[in-house]
């Protein structure tokens, strides 16, 4: 007989020991790595210089300084994505001609290497706060749009139908059934596209800036202090983790509605 | 839309029995046709197709798959515009969806982020009807579908079945003039489906809706109905229309007797051969 392992649930229980366990595993990885000596402090840091470069940014006050910074242009630039980018895409994902106007262009650009307009932004917008939130406005608009089209594609027809049927025109049904239907798989997306905000954060930072935890990266490489890259590095990898979660946790108490009915 | 428009009702003389019914006639298609048309080609899904619906019937159409049922009953609700022929309820062409046809699918369509109560009001709400009055209804409809202890559960705690119910109390409330099913409960297991026959009978004769059923159960189109249209294939052309002459109050008892089975074997002699 054949014991049934693919998709089998596990325990909550289980599932955070084993999550913890993997990250124990990396730092026990890293231990080693940098703590035998095979690699030089140079290449990997100790984790114990790790810990006392984020204990004397804390103290100093930069660490907190240069996130905040972050946060602010993250915040700033995705919101700015979302704002516009999810009534278009719901457009897109809605109408025909929405369709063939937006998602052509959308799936051209989304192909050019954002890190590559970065000089070109600086010369376009300045080298201020608004370059930054241009360099993440413009990595994340386009995917947004073309992301929140499918996910109102994704409403089924019948959903629709029946709409339709009970007396719904085409503004009660985008509003009343297409909105509300997509919700849940909007969320996700929104919680992908902030992990790819993250990203170009970086890409901005290390180009335009002289704040931030991208720009103390590359700060800190330039001296080949490789302990506060790992510090960057490591810390915004946290902040992501944390965003994401924030997302994953709100997805599911707003709507439990759509639990395994996917 | 426009092109149903521009045909002007023309009553030809081979279909008298029509014109004498159509004074209380709620649903009347006439030389109904649907073509697809795409990169690979056209194909008709529909041709010639002549219904007549009368006030309070329930009148099944059963037919081959692929023979055109879910088209025609679509085009009925406007969902999907015919090619030529035309359409009329009452006395109205049809040229889009309203709630004057309430539809009920064979997939699950309730609104999963709302409560059963509130899905049964979506139509109440969107033409502002009292809230007072909306409770009323929506309670007399929980009670005729057996279901008064979950208007407040959301369709994810709903089996198959109570889904199915949920979704004709919503097409119901809305006091359409035809409700138009198409398959509902083919997805549902036979024991259930036996029960959803039954109590859709019931409600039959209690709330005399006018109703159009498509079905591939020969057995389910025979109990339910008054009137059945066999549909034939590739182009589906109306292939017979056959009254069913059976007791007014069923119950599931009749499948068994000798004039069920035979009208059972009377319909059946008309679907060609092949999956049905
Ligand atoms: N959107 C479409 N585009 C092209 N052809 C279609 C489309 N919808 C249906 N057809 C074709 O029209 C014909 C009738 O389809 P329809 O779904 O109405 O049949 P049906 O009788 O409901 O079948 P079933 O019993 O399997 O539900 C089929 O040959 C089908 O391939
Ligand atoms: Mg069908």
């Amino acid at each position: 007989m054949i014991k049934i392992k693919i998709r089998k649930e596990i325990s909550k229980r289980k599932y955070i020991l084993f999550a913890v366990l993997s990250f124990l595993a990396l730092l026990v990885a890293w231990l080693l790595a940098s703590g035998s000596g095979a690699i030089k402090e140079i290449f990997l840091p100790r984790p114990g210089s790790v810990v006392t470069y984020y204990l004397e940014s804390i103290k100093d006050g930069s660490l907190w300084i240069n996130a905040k910074i972050s946060i602010y242009r993250i915040t700033l630039g995705f919101v700015y994505a979302v704002i516009l980018g999810i009534p278009i895409g719901i457009m897109v994902g809605t109408f025909k001609k929405w369709e063939a106007v937006i998602r052509p262009l959308c799936e051209f650009i989304r192909y050019m290497p954002v890190p590559a307009f970065v000089p070109l932004i600086m010369v376009w917008v300045g080298i201020d706060e608004s370059a930054k939130i241009t360099v993440i406005f413009i990595g994340t608009f386009f995917q947004l749009v073309l992301m929140v089209a499918d996910d109102a594609r994704s409403v089924p027809d019948d959903l629709i139908s029946a709409g339709y049927t009970l007396g719904s025109g085409t503004g009660n049904t985008i509003f009343k059934i297409i909105i509300p239907a997509m919700m849940p798989r909007l969320m996700e997306t929104l919680r992908m596209m902030i992990g790819w905000a993250w990203t170009y954060l970086v890409s901005a930072e290390l180009v335009a800036a002289n704040t931030g935890l991208g720009y103390t990266i590359l700060k800190s490489q330039r001296f080949l202090k490789t302990d506060a890259i790992f510090g960057g590095i490591l810390l915004i990898g946290l902040l992501g983790l944390i965003t994401d979660r924030i997302f994953a946790f709100l997805n599911k108490k707003l709507f439990s509605w759509a639990e395994g009915g996917r | 839309m426009g092109l149903l428009k521009r045909k002007k009702t023309d009553f030809s003389v081979r279909e008298e029995h029509i014109e004498a019914n159509l004074a209380n006639s709620i649903v009347y298609v006439r030389n109904l046709q649907k073509v697809y048309s795409s990169a690979k080609g056209s194909v008709t899904a529909v041709k010639d197709i002549n219904i007549n619906v009368l006030e309070n019937e329930f009148v099944s159409i059963v037919g081959p798959s692929g023979c055109g049922k879910s088209t025609l009953l679509r085009m009925i609700a406007g969902l999907e515009t015919a090619t030529d022929g035309q359409i009329v309820i009452r006395d109205r062409n049809i040229i889009g969806p309203g709630a004057d046809r309430g539809m009920v699918f064979q997939s699950y369509t309730l609104f999963p982020w709302m409560t059963v109560g509130n899905n049964i009001k979506f139509g109440f709400k969107l033409r502002k009807m009292p809230k007072e009055q909306q409770e009323e209804i929506v309670n007399r409809y929980l009670k005729i579908i057996k279901l008064e202890k979950f208007k407040n559960s959301f369709p994810r705690e709903l089996s198959g079945g109570m889904k199915q119910r949920v979704a004709i109390a919503r097409a119901l409330a809305d006091s359409p003039e035809v409700l138009l099913m198409d398959e509902p409960f083919s997805a549902l297991d036979p024991k259930t489906r036996e029960d959803m026959q039954l109590l859709m009978r019931q409600i039959w004769q209690e709330e005399k809706p006018t109703v159009i059923f498509v079905t591939h159960d020969i057995e389910e189109a025979v109990f339910l109905s008054g009137k059945i249209y066999v549909l034939t294939s590739r182009p589906g052309i109306v292939k017979e229309e056959i009254p069913i002459l059976l007791p007014y109050n069923r119950d599931l008892s009749l499948k068994d007797t000798e004039e069920f089975v035979k009208l059972r074997k009377q319909v059946n002699a008309f679907i060609e051969h092949g999956e049905i």
